[in-house]
């Protein structure tokens, strides 16, 4: 009984962990259509040619690190991405950052 | 009876008997991937033009524009301002033609058989295609003020559109006396750069204040809220004082008469306003060339497919920027931008036969107030339910109670927005 109860949750826990999977997997062939905006502010492919911080290539761990905190709030005096990245959900900002880390600068 | 439809199938039977224009670019387009042709030059047909080519740059993209150097609106009130050199604003299209192999036609686009899948040039030239893109921005409702038409927006310009306008209101305000008085017509909504009415008397009254201290700008508004409009006004108090005085729709804003003659205008209850130098930001309407498609509304807008911007109304035209319905997006450079990837995404989708993906667009509009004194507003959206949604908990305009250092670094973004869209569009650098 108490066995098979284990076994129940594991199933469950197996099945919600493939849905995520391929929740994220499908968010990641929308990655370029995700990222679309982002080049308004940090250049094509995340490569800046101003004052605001080039995302190309950063680690993966930096990029969720950051994007996590802005949309927490966590950042002191963050302007507008605090604004923005409430704007994407928790997949979407990994999504995200994996794009931008693969990108060569 | 002459309409619309008549118009364009006599209009199909003069491009039937004009011999097909022969550029290399047909030629080229034997074994391409399919054939683009892009109307429009600016934040969304250059962006449109420069993704499709990126994702695959087998598809053979024509991009059709009237000017051989795109010059923005927005930065053009720094311009006026006194903070940039005009030519600062202008951008070349040699990384289309140079890195990504988009063929450049110089010309204006004034028509478009949507069955015959072509386009007319004024020249007389006709290009085919099988995805159109129009990214036509807007045009004046001219006549919509009494007394307010092309020959008036020579003494009195809108400078609506960054150019020769532009250039013109600079050197009036600089002719101008100190002690003069500026006036600007605000127009009601829908219209292109909600902040831009705002932005433009926070510049002009910077360069008041370090060249002609004791001037006025009076701000005539068709509406009785406009954006940021807490942001403005505690700037205005902070930097300006009373030199500027917001005058809404309901306290008789409305411009309903333009006497260039005079340099006078009358507002809806009567009141007549003598101006030194007056700007009119009339009412306006989706660029002339979606007209002459047929893809815009009574309203005299584009209504779009939020999935793809193809226009509801005329298949394989793809329409984007300010000339679309895609409310609660603005009508900012930005959003042109966003909107010119999301069609590209879709164009190059459809050739390849594949699904496009969920679309997604972002859209910041900072405002200068003065040269260290920025304010921004943002938004996310999504399709939700067949419509372009604002997602909630996201966006929003800069906090109320900020310090002058987070206005001074907004300022700053501000700058380093400019450069990146512009090269994200164009990839030119700001001379």
């Amino acid at each position: 009984m108490r066995k098979s109860r284990l076994m129940a949750t594991g199933l469950m826990a197996a099945t919600l962990a493939i849905s995520a999977f391929s929740g994220v997997a499908q968010a990641q062939d929308n990655g370029a259509l995700l990222a679309g905006p982002c080049a308004s502010c940090h250049g094509t492919d995340g490569v800046s040619p101003g004052s605001i911080p080039s995302i190309a290539g950063q680690p993966y761990a930096v990029l969720i690190a950051q994007l996590n905190a802005f949309k927490a709030g966590e950042i002191p005096g963050a302007t507008v991405m605090t604004r923005l990245a409430r704007g994407y959900t928790d997949e979407e900002l990994e999504v995200l950052a994996h794009y931008f880390s693969e990108i060569e600068p | 009876m002459i309409n619309r439809r008549s118009i364009l199938k006599s209009m199909g039977a003069v491009a039937l008997a004009t011999p097909v224009l022969s550029l290399p670019s047909i030629g080229r387009a034997q074994g391409a991937a399919g054939r683009v042709v892009i109307v429009g030059g600016g934040f969304g047909g250059a962006t449109a033009a420069k993704y499709i080519k990126r994702a695959n740059p087998n598809i053979d993209v024509t991009l059709i524009e009237a000017s051989g150097r795109f010059y923005t609106c927005p930065f053009s009130n720094l311009y006026l301002g006194g903070l940039r050199e005009f030519e600062s604003i202008g951008h070349s299209f040699d990384e289309l033609t140079d890195v990504y192999g988009v063929n450049l036609v110089t010309g204006w686009a004034e028509g478009v058989d949507g069955d015959a899948h072509t386009v007319t040039l004024a020249s007389g030239d006709v290009i085919e295609y099988d995805k159109l893109l129009l990214s036509p921005g807007v045009d004046m409702r001219w006549g919509a003020i009494e007394g307010y038409d092309e020959a008036a927006a020579e003494i009195i310009p809108h400078a609506w559109k960054a150019g020769p306008q532009t250039q013109l209101l600079k050197s009036q305000l600089e002719a101008m006396d100190d002690g003069g008085t500026f006036i600007l017509s605000s127009p009601p909504d829908p219209f292109r750069c909600p902040p831009g009415p705002y932005e433009r008397v926070s510049m002009i009254a910077n360069y008041f204040k370090n060249n002609k201290p004791n001037s006025k700008i009076l701000l005539l508004d068709s509406k009785d809220a406009f954006s940021k409009q807490g942001l403005f006004q505690a700037g205005w108090d902070a930097l300006y004082g009373d030199m500027i005085e917001w005058v809404s729709l309901s306290n008789d804003g409305e411009v309903i008469r333009v006497d260039p003659e005079a340099m006078e205008v009358e507002t809806a209850f009567g009141e007549i306003h003598r101006g030194d130098v007056i700007n009119i930001v009339p009412p306006q309407k989706a660029g002339a060339i979606a007209d002459a498609a047929g893809v815009t509304n009574e309203g005299g807008w584009v209504p779009i497919k939020p999935d793809t911007f193809e226009s509801q109304l005329v298949d394989d035209i793809y329409v984007v920027g300010d000339a679309t319905v895609a409310a609660p997006m603005p009508k900012s450079g930005f959003s042109a931008n966003a909107q010119g990837k999301v069609a590209a995404a879709a164009i190059v989708a459809s050739f390849a036969g594949e699904d496009v993906g969920t679309p997604s667009w972002a859209n910041t509009c900072y405002s200068l107030i003065g040269p260290e004194y920025g304010i921004s507003v943002a938004a996310v959206y999504r399709v939700e339910d067949g419509a372009i949604t604002t997602l909630e908990g996201s966006g929003g305009v800069s906090p109320a109670d900020a310090d002058e250092d987070f206005r001074r670094r907004e300022a700053i973004y501000a700058v380093g927005w400019y450069d990146a869209i512009t090269q994200d569009t164009w990839g030119s650098s700001p001379a």
